[in-house]
């Protein structure tokens, strides 16, 4: 604070292509978060949420990258996660939102679950084109 | 190069913006040459409006030094970056001398118009001119006291919700009665971030604390609701994955019927009826002799 | 990366030592299912401590592995779990189903203890 410069963006691109990248993402993505000024609790939330995009990236499409967006909005430090891949691409969005785990674990992506963990969530997702997942973590 | 007379209309094939730039500059030119002046005027009718009285004039002087630096360089430059870094930093030195809002709204357009006053005096002989000037000058200065408010909002909000957090952190005890047991009395009404709080606070616990039984009494809660409920639940089982077991305490009908309402299996969950007896339970659990006290149990 | 496996008695105990890949997560279920057999195991501790993140084909995953132990007649701890990794899996609604779960190895190997009492 004080007479730091006003940080306004900072992106980071990580490729997802193996499951190794799914643990890197994360871990880059809760290092991005501590630096913030983020709680440790809020930044395991968001490594999780990355794991679980990530994972979807490597499982469903081969590749894809996910973006590490971190902004100093008015002072109020926000992460941005873009999670984007041109695989097959989701034939039932409002399906996939709506599966929720149940103990014996769904085989499902897992978005609901992404959601409860930001603030906000956007999904684009079209058969054979691809999806992208945005979401959003603020601080405090 | 097109000179902009009073007369007649200019046959000019360049932008709007880029008339738009050469009055600003031609502007900005006015201000900086008569900056002392200006700036004098201005801590004049600051003090004169009663503004800022938590600081000395001294204090008024310097910060209106800065000001208005930072106020023509956003006009001149058109970029708010710096002077929304500025506006943060300024509000972080002043908020805790206890200026308000109004008053930074106030000194901010003061500025406004004794820039503009002087620009009245200068071009008043020359309409179209001045015409022009304010133009260029109205949006610019808008956007500036725009930041520099919105600014010192924001930093305001920001001071007031760390004074929150710390309130929080004060008011919200886990407690160590024995060994391996923690109790966490949960009083009043609770928002999802308090709720938030209290889980983060009573996991740590437990992990600090060694807690095999975590005994957590709801019998102050104000109101439930199926949200607060939610947040009751994942407690308990964020604890058990903790190793911990968990006893609920001061279940209300009222609460209980909430809580089957959004799905809890009300018999896996481990309920005793008040505070006291939830903590014999405890310790009946932990391996601790007890000693009846009542005969009420 | 390999999980570490010792053999403490009857018991196995695996500590995990950093964040596992999906694959390092199958491969240390395979290595448990089949030590078990050949160590004719009682029980097994899983010292998830090190676990940076517990996602839903982690958590999935583990009770897997309990599910698999428990065929060939052992008992699955988990233990180690972080309180705000704790935290982030309720939020999504993972559980570790009816796997007993304690604080640390420690308490885990005390449980164990206390519920067999001789054979161990």
């Amino acid at each position: 604070m004080g007479n730091s410069p006003v940080l306004v963006e900072n992106e980071i691109c990580v490729s997802i292509a193996t499951d190794q990248d799914v643990v890197v993402a994360r871990q880059r993505g809760r290092a991005i978060a501590l630096e913030l000024g983020f709680s440790a609790s809020d930044s395991t939330l968001l490594a999780t949420a990355i794991s679980e995009l990530a994972r979807n990236i490597v499982s469903y499409a081969g590749q894809g990258q996910i973006l590490l967006r971190a902004a100093q909005n008015s002072g109020r430090p926000c992460i941005t996660v873009v999670a984007r891949d041109d695989g097959p691409g989701i034939p039932s969005i409002e399906q996939a939102l709506r599966d929720g785990y149940s103990t014996s674990g769904s085989l499902g992506l897992g978005l609901p679950g992404v959601r409860r963990l930001v603030e906000e969530f956007e999904i684009i997702s079209e058969v054979g084109r691809g999806t992208t997942v945005t979401i959003r973590k603020w601080k405090g | 190069m097109d000179s902009l007379h009073a007369t007649g209309s200019i046959t000019s094939t360049r932008s709007h913006s880029e008339l738009t730039a050469e009055v600003l500059h031609e502007l900005v030119q006015h201000l900086r040459q008569n900056r002392t002046q200006l700036r004098e005027e201005w801590a004049r009718r600051i003090t004169e409006a009663r503004l800022l009285t938590a600081m000395t004039k001294e204090e008024i002087f310097a910060e209106a030094t800065s000001v208005y630096d930072n106020y023509v360089e956003a006009l001149a430059t058109g970029t708010f970056e710096a002077l929304q870094a500025y506006s943060r930093n300024l509000s972080e030195r002043i908020i805790p001398r206890g200026v308000e809002t109004h008053e930074v709204v106030g000194i901010v357009l003061l500025l406004r118009d004794v820039l503009a006053r002087s620009l009245f005096s200068k071009y008043q002989a020359d309409f179209t001119k001045l015409d022009r000037i304010l133009d260029a000058y109205e949006p610019a200065a808008n956007r500036i006291a725009n930041t520099v408010a919105v600014g010192f909002v924001q930093e305001r909000e920001r001071v007031i919700r760390q004074q929150q957090e710390a309130i929080r952190e004060l008011s919200t005890p886990v407690l160590q009665v024995r060994e391996r047991l923690l109790i966490l009395p949960i009083i009043g009404v609770i928002d999802p971030q308090r709720a938030r709080q209290l889980t983060e606070q009573l996991l740590r616990g437990i992990r600090t604390n060694r807690a095999k039984v975590v005994v957590i009494d709801i019998t102050g809660v104000a109101a439930m609701d199926a949200s607060v409920a939610n947040h009751l639940v994942q407690t308990v089982e964020a604890s058990r994955l903790l190793g911990a077991t968990v006893i609920v305490t001061g279940l209300s009908p009222e609460i209980a019927q909430t809580l089957v309402n959004i799905g809890v299996d009300l018999g896996k969950m481990n309920t005793v009826g008040d505070l006291q007896g939830g903590i014999e339970q405890a310790e009946r659990l932990l391996g601790y002799k007890v000693m009846p006290q009542t005969e009420s149990n | 990366m390999e999980v570490p496996i010792l053999k403490q008695g009857k018991i196995l105990i695996a500590t995990v030592q950093a964040a596992l890949t999906d694959s390092d997560l199958l491969q240390l279920r395979r290595a448990l299912v089949e030590k078990v057999a050949k160590a004719r195991a009682r029980a097994i501790i899983i010292d998830l401590t090190a676990m940076d993140v517990m996602d839903s084909f982690a958590s999935r995953t583990m009770r897997e592995v309990a599910h698999m132990i428990r065929l060939r007649g052992a008992e699955t701890v988990i233990v180690g779990i972080q309180p705000d990794v704790a935290f982030a899996m309720v939020q999504i609604g993972l559980s570790m189903g009816g796997v007993t779960t304690a604080l640390d190895l420690e308490e885990g190997l005390e449980y164990l203890h206390r519920k067999f009492r001789t054979i161990l």
